[in-house]
Parts: C-alpha cells; sequence; structure tokens
C-alpha cells in the first residue's frame, strides 16, 4: 500500500519541473538564466529533468560583470561543455566599451546594477520571450512578492504594485509584443531547500562555496574577496582567513562568511544555525532598504 | 548523507494562508511563528528595528517583516500577497500572508487557492466580525479543508474561558452554513506567545495542543483527489536522438487519481484507448505516478496528442463541457461585461469564452445572494454561466481544484481578470 505522500523536496521539484515545462510550452524563445551559482546549478538540473529524455528546449545566458569569481567561470564552462548545451554570454564590459552604461566610481563601485541594461539589451538581441532565473522569495522582502510569471514592460520594468493574480497552477504568459516574462520555478524554495536539494541529486557546485583559505578585506562587517576590481581604503588591509561564500555574485559585493564548512552536509548544519540571511552579506542589497525593489523595477532579476 | 540531512528529507509540506483584519495581531503572530522557529534572522530583525525606530513605532513593528514594497511601507498596509517560509522539524511551512483589507479579496483568493489550511485570527474583544465571516467563506469558497481559528489578544480579557467559549460558539454557527471539513479552535496571544508554539499555562482550561503542533501534525496527505485519474497533458517530448528516436513522451503533473504501467487509458478529446506503457523520469521508469507529481508517460500505441489533451481512465471521465456554470471573483478595476469576451484557461487548455449570464452576486459577508444588482466589478464573486468555444474536460472544483479551476484572461491587455471554480449541477 502506498502513502500518497511527497516529501516538502519531491512537491518543490514536481512545481518547478511543471514550471519549466509550462515556460517551454507558452514561450517561443526561452532562455534559461545562468551564473554558475548554486540556485542556477540547480535550474540545470530541474530543467534536464523535465524534458528528459530530451535536451532542454532553451540555451543558458550569462550576463558576466567581469567581476565573477574565477572558480565559477571554470565551473561554469566545464558544466556547460559536459551537458553540450548552447551557452551564451553577454558582458557589462561591452556594455561599458559601447556607451550603454557608466562605471560606478569610488571604493564601493559595484557593476552589479550595470547588469541589467547587459541583461535588457541581450534580451532584445535575441528576441527572448521569457527568461527562467533562480530567485528564490526567501531572498530579501521585494522577491517574496515576485510572480512564478513575472510579467516585465515593453522597457522591462516591473511594476510590482499590478501584479497578474496567480492562481493554482494556472500560469498566464500571455503578453503584448516587446514585453516579456521573467520566470521563477524555484520561487518557493529556501535555502536550505536548495542545499537539500544539491545533496539529494549530488550536484558538484564551484569550489567558493566550500571553505578555504583566502585573502581578503574586512570592510563594514564584510568579508569581501581580494581581486584586482577593489580597490582599498586607507586603513584597510589584506588578510587571510578560513572562509566561504553562501551566494555567489560579484566579486566587489559578495560577502563570505567565515567557515570551515568543507562538506554539502557541514554546509546543510551551518545552514541550519545560520542566524543571518544569506543575502545579508550582500553588499548590492544594503544600499538602501528598497535597493532590490528599485533594481527590479527597473529591470534586474 | 548524514543523519540531519536525512531527516530534513522526510519533512512534508503544508501551505497554509493567514487571514484577519487590521490591528488583529495576524503580523505578530506569523512573527512569533518564524521567531520561535529561529526563521527569523538576525539582519532581517535589525533591519526592521531600524525602520521601526526611523517610524517611531513604539515596539518592533513585526509587519514590517511581510510588508516588503516600498507603498506598503510608506502607507502602513500590505497590498499583496506576501509568501513566506518556515520549517521545523517535521514541516516546511508555506505562508501566503493575506492583506486584511476589504479592497483586497482578490488577493485572499490567490493566496487560498493553493493552502491545505487556512488560520483565521479573531480580536477576543471584538469576537466573530464581517470580515471573520468573510475569510471562512473565501476558505470555504476555495475548498480549503482544514480551518485554524484562533481567537488572539487573549491575554486582553484575562485569559477568560467564557469569551473564547462565546466566540467559538459563534463562530460554529456561522462556520455550520459552509463546507469546510476541519475546524479547530485555539485560544492564543501572539504578542505573549501563549499556544502558539507552546502551550500557555496561562490557560489551564484550554485542553487542546498549541497552534504550531496542529500545524505540524494536521494530516493533509488526502487534500489531493486520488481516486479520479486525471492527467493533463502539458508537453509533448520528443528527443529527436539516436537513442531515443521512437520515444514520444507526455509531460505533465498528474492531477488526479493514480496511474500506472499497463493501465488502459483513454485521451480526451480523440477518445482514443491505449495502454500506459511506461512512467518516466530523470530517474528511470517508476511504478505509479499520482497527483502532485511530475511525470511523462508513454503509451503502447501511436495516438496524436498535444497540449491541452487529457489522459484519464475510460470508465471515469471527467465531463466534456461547453457550457459551464462556475464561481468566479472578479480582479480588475475593468468590470465584467456580460456578453463579453474573454480567453479561459483550464488546466493546460486556452479556449474563449462567452459570459452569457451572471445569475447573482454573493454578500460576502452575509452569503446573501444578490440578484438585483448583477454588476460584477473589482473583488465581487458571483455565479456566472460561460459558454467556451470548445468543451473542457472539467471535475467540479468541491472534487478536483485543479480539473475544477480556470482563470479569465482580458484578450486585449492580456491580464488575469477572473478566477473561476466550477459548479456541477
Amino acid at each position: 500500500m502506498t502513502s500518497y505522500n511527497l516529501t516538502h523536496l519531491q512537491q518543490l521539484e514536481a512545481e518547478a519541473i511543471f514550471i519549466m515545462r509550462e515556460v517551454a510550452a507558452q514561450f517561443e524563445r526561452p532562455v534559461l538564466m545562468f551564473s554558475g551559482g548554486k540556485d542556477s546549478i540547480v535550474m540545470v538540473r530541474l530543467a534536464q529533468k523535465a524534458f528528459h529524455p530530451a535536451r532542454f528546449p532553451f540555451p543558458l545566458l550569462h550576463i558576466d560583470t567581469g567581476h565573477n569569481f574565477p572558480e565559477t567561470l571554470e565551473f561554469r564552462d566545464n558544466l556547460v561543455n559536459e551537458l553540450g548545451e548552447r551557452l551564451i554570454v553577454r558582458t557589462v564590459q561591452d556594455s561599458i566599451d559601447q556607451g550603454r552604461v557608466a562605471e560606478e566610481k569610488g571604493p564601493n563601485a559595484s557593476r552589479n546594477a550595470l547588469q541589467t541594461v547587459t541583461l535588457l539589451d541581450a534580451i532584445e538581441e535575441f528576441s527572448f520571450d521569457a527568461a527562467i532565473g533562480g530567485a528564490r522569495r526567501d531572498e530579501e522582502k521585494a522577491r517574496a512578492k515576485e510572480r512564478f510569471f513575472s510579467h516585465r514592460d515593453e522597457f522591462g520594468q516591473w511594476d510590482p504594485k499590478n501584479q497578474r493574480p496567480e492562481l493554482w497552477y494556472l500560469f498566464n504568459g500571455k503578453k503584448s509584443i516587446g514585453e516579456h516574462f521573467r520566470i521563477f520555478p524555484l520561487s518557493n524554495w529556501t535555502e536550505m531547500d536548495v542545499w537539500q536539494y544539491i545533496a539529494r541529486e549530488n550536484l558538484a557546485l564551484p569550489t567558493i562555496y566550500f571553505s578555504h583559505d583566502r585573502e581578503i578585506v574586512a570592510r563594514n562587517g564584510m568579508i569581501l574577496a581580494n581581486s584586482p576590481h577593489i580597490t582599498l581604503g586607507d586603513k584597510e588591509k589584506v588578510e587571510t582567513r578560513r572562509v566561504r561564500f553562501r551566494t555567489v555574485g560579484d566579486m566587489t559585493c559578495t560577502g563570505a562568511v567565515e567557515s570551515v564548512a568543507h562538506s554539502i552536509d557541514d554546509i546543510i548544519a551551518e545552514v541550519a544555525a545560520a542566524r543571518v540571511t544569506e543575502r545579508g552579506g550582500r553588499a548590492d542589497d544594503k544600499r538602501s532598504e528598497t535597493a532590490m525593489e528599485d533594481r527590479k523595477k527597473q529591470g534586474y532579476f | 548523507m548524514s543523519d540531519q540531512a536525512q531527516k530534513l528529507e522526510e519533512m512534508d509540506l503544508l501551505r497554509f494562508t493567514t487571514a484577519g483584519s487590521v490591528d488583529d495581531g495576524k503580523s505578530t503572530l506569523i512573527g512569533r511563528l518564524m521567531y520561535d522557529t529561529k526563521t527569523i534572522f538576525e539582519d532581517q530583525l535589525e533591519a526592521i528595528e531600524t525602520t521601526s525606530r526611523q517610524r517611531g513605532d513604539e515596539n518592533v513593528n513585526l509587519a514590517l517583516l511581510t510588508d516588503g514594497l516600498k507603498a506598503e511601507r510608506e502607507q502602513g498596509i500590505t497590498i499583496d500577497v506576501a509568501y513566506r517560509y518556515f520549517a521545523t522539524p517535521k514541516r516546511k511551512f508555506i505562508i501566503a500572508d493575506t492583506p486584511g483589507h476589504i479592497q483586497y479579496t482578490r488577493n485572499m483568493v490567490t493566496g487560498a487557492s493553493t493552502a491545505n489550511l487556512a488560520v483565521i485570527l479573531i480580536d477576543a474583544r471584538k469576537g466573530v466580525v464581517e470580515q471573520t465571516c468573510r475569510h471562512a467563506f473565501i476558505a470555504s469558497l476555495l475548498n480549503i479543508q482544514h480551518v485554524a481559528l484562533c481567537v488572539n489578544k487573549m491575554d486582553l480579557v484575562d485569559y477568560d474561558e467564557s469569551v473564547y467559549d462565546a466566540i467559538v460558539k459563534r463562530f460554529r454557527e456561522f462556520a455550520s452554513r459552509l463546507n469546510i471539513n476541519d475546524i479547530a479552535f485555539f485560544p492564543i496571544s501572539a504578542l505573549k506567545g501563549d499556544n502558539v508554539v507552546e502551550k500557555s499555562e496561562n490557560m489551564a482550561w484550554y485542553k487542546g495542543p498549541s497552534l504550531l503542533y496542529h500545524l505540524e501534525s494536521v494530516y493533509v496527505g488526502n487534500d489531493h483527489n486520488h481516486v479520479d485519474a486525471r492527467f493533463p497533458v502539458q508537453w509533448v517530448v520528443r528527443p529527436q536522438s539516436d537513442k531515443y528516436h521512437d520515444f514520444r513522451g507526455f509531460a505533465g503533473k498528474v492531477a488526479g487519481g493514480v496511474f500506472k504501467p499497463g493501465d488502459e487509458v483513454t485521451v480526451l478529446p480523440s477518445g482514443f484507448s491505449s495502454r500506459i506503457k511506461t512512467i518516466h523520469t530523470f530517474e528511470g521508469e517508476i511504478e505509479e505516478a499520482f497527483a502532485p507529481m511530475s511525470v511523462t508517460i508513454t503509451l503502447e500505441d501511436e495516438i496524436d496528442i498535444s497540449r491541452g489533451d487529457m489522459i484519464v481512465k475510460p470508465n471515469n471521465r471527467p465531463e466534456a463541457q461547453q457550457d459551464l456554470e462556475m464561481m468566479i471573483c472578479w480582479f480588475n478595476e475593468k468590470k465584467l461585461k456580460p456578453g463579453g469576451k474573454y480567453e479561459i484557461r483550464h488546466t493546460t487548455q486556452d479556449a474563449k469564452a462567452l459570459i452569457k449570464e451572471v445569475r447573482y452576486k454573493v454578500n460576502i459577508n452575509t452569503l446573501h445572494k444578490i440578484e438585483d444588482d448583477l454588476e460584477v466589478g473589482l473583488n465581487d464573486i458571483a455565479r456566472v454561466s460561460v459558454r467556451a468555444s470548445r468543451p473542457l474536460f472539467t471535475d467540479s472544483y468541491r472534487k478536483n481544484r485543479l480539473t475544477g479551476s480556470v482563470i479569465l484572461v482580458d484578450p486585449f491587455t492580456h491580464e488575469t481578470v477572473a478566477a473561476g471554480m466550477i459548479v456541477h449541477r
């Protein structure tokens, strides 16, 4: 006698697979955003599962700020080669060179906000009508209000006060020409769910997620990786600490945590005991109370 | 895998909505649940402490945790459904936190559509009010099987059993007119923590469990329909590779019943029959599929099947209906046009739809039918008859939420203008 119950991970997986298939069915030119971070690695696995034994019917897109961790890029390229999938890379550097955006100045300069322009340009260049991303509602309070199918107007803008209601499993991807959708299959996942899923699926990850010795700069209570992209203040000095990263964004704005977790199980134990959110170490979110909402309205992920 | 990871893997999932009137302590309750289960993180607490101070709030305003948008914070109101997550060692919880204001019925309906359970809050000093009835009605309309009614602010009525009993009695009377299977009652103080996570010592007269214990243990495994086999085809998988040259799989999420290899099936609308050859997943073939699993089915015979078709069992078919009766909740500023045309989505199927008639509206505070004013506007709930451009394979919403629900979409603005729950006569 079967008990017709699924665990929470099985339910979340079934939901995300459903969303992936719905995107393929409702849109003409979808694309899967892929950064080499853990959430996008989970997304690739879900896409594989959704269409198995066929390949998933969309390419991968990476918006490269030029400030990525080299370990992440290496991982990205290896995974893409292994899967034999098509990867499109568009760079913020190109957007800067073309005069589409201007580099921020000062010691806290970041290319995080600039990538919105690069992303919207790429969406236009390839006429993508749906960009699938790994954002989760538990990450940040503006994201808590996101839909699975999130409408963007012809300027790529999000209008959080006027979102389409989403009921049951009926997703409305109808749109006018020039508009597009952002799709978030992991909406209902938490950081812990992602780690449990990585453990269950035995997924490989970039090494920076695990404990390692690294040159760092402590700044405003954050631990930033030392790199050619960081400008040191007068009193700041480079030191070496044993750290790992909970999220993988730009080297300039992604804070490390001090950690000795060197396996997925260690990380799960660490996440279970964590008292600070995953994005608590993200300087890009700390710029203002509504930093994420403001960026998202502009077209950020 | 470590013991801890293993244990986490065995957790199941409960989705619930929270509804309440303004100031009845809903945000405090959510804050309490999240805080006591260690889900609120230090940086989140720090952020809302800072904001509370800036706003001049007396206490740390836990509502700020759920009010994520700038406009919400400015106006001190919740505009949109916010989804919150917390977990205990037994369960992961998804809260659809819906605003209590009268104008936001649409958010309550949205949040309720995927919920197993509704938490409804009542201020012990005020008792059952109009909004309580409205929340209970919506829970019933959306076919939520379990309601947890929390009589909050018991500390402000001296933890008086008679106050609680009177409210429970009053609510039971009202709820007897609704269709809710399981109602549980809790005397709580979200602010003080009485009976939220731990049993309270202030109410020795209360013999039941704490709210969290109930949320952790209420059985929701049979909320899905495991009787009537329904498989709406979402996508056809054709690998076009040498290894899987002849593979033709029908991908979808099981909406009801159980499917096994060898089962005789009928495909709608064609009516052709075949047998299930395999139930395919990334991990390999499996022996059975049931709701809400996402799988890929292959059949013994080559039948033309595409998205929008439904695989069912020959002796248990849904109704093939072109004329549909449904309760709708209207979501748009633009009023419903009687005789107007909309797009209708049902499972994975799209069609055109004509609103033939508005039969009545429902006064959601009194449950009375309104038959002299049939204009359906934002947040109205109404019974309508709809003609679809082709037959849809439906069950009544009471029988199956997934095959009994539709949305209506404006063909010009593409907005989702209504949610519909199918009624079978």
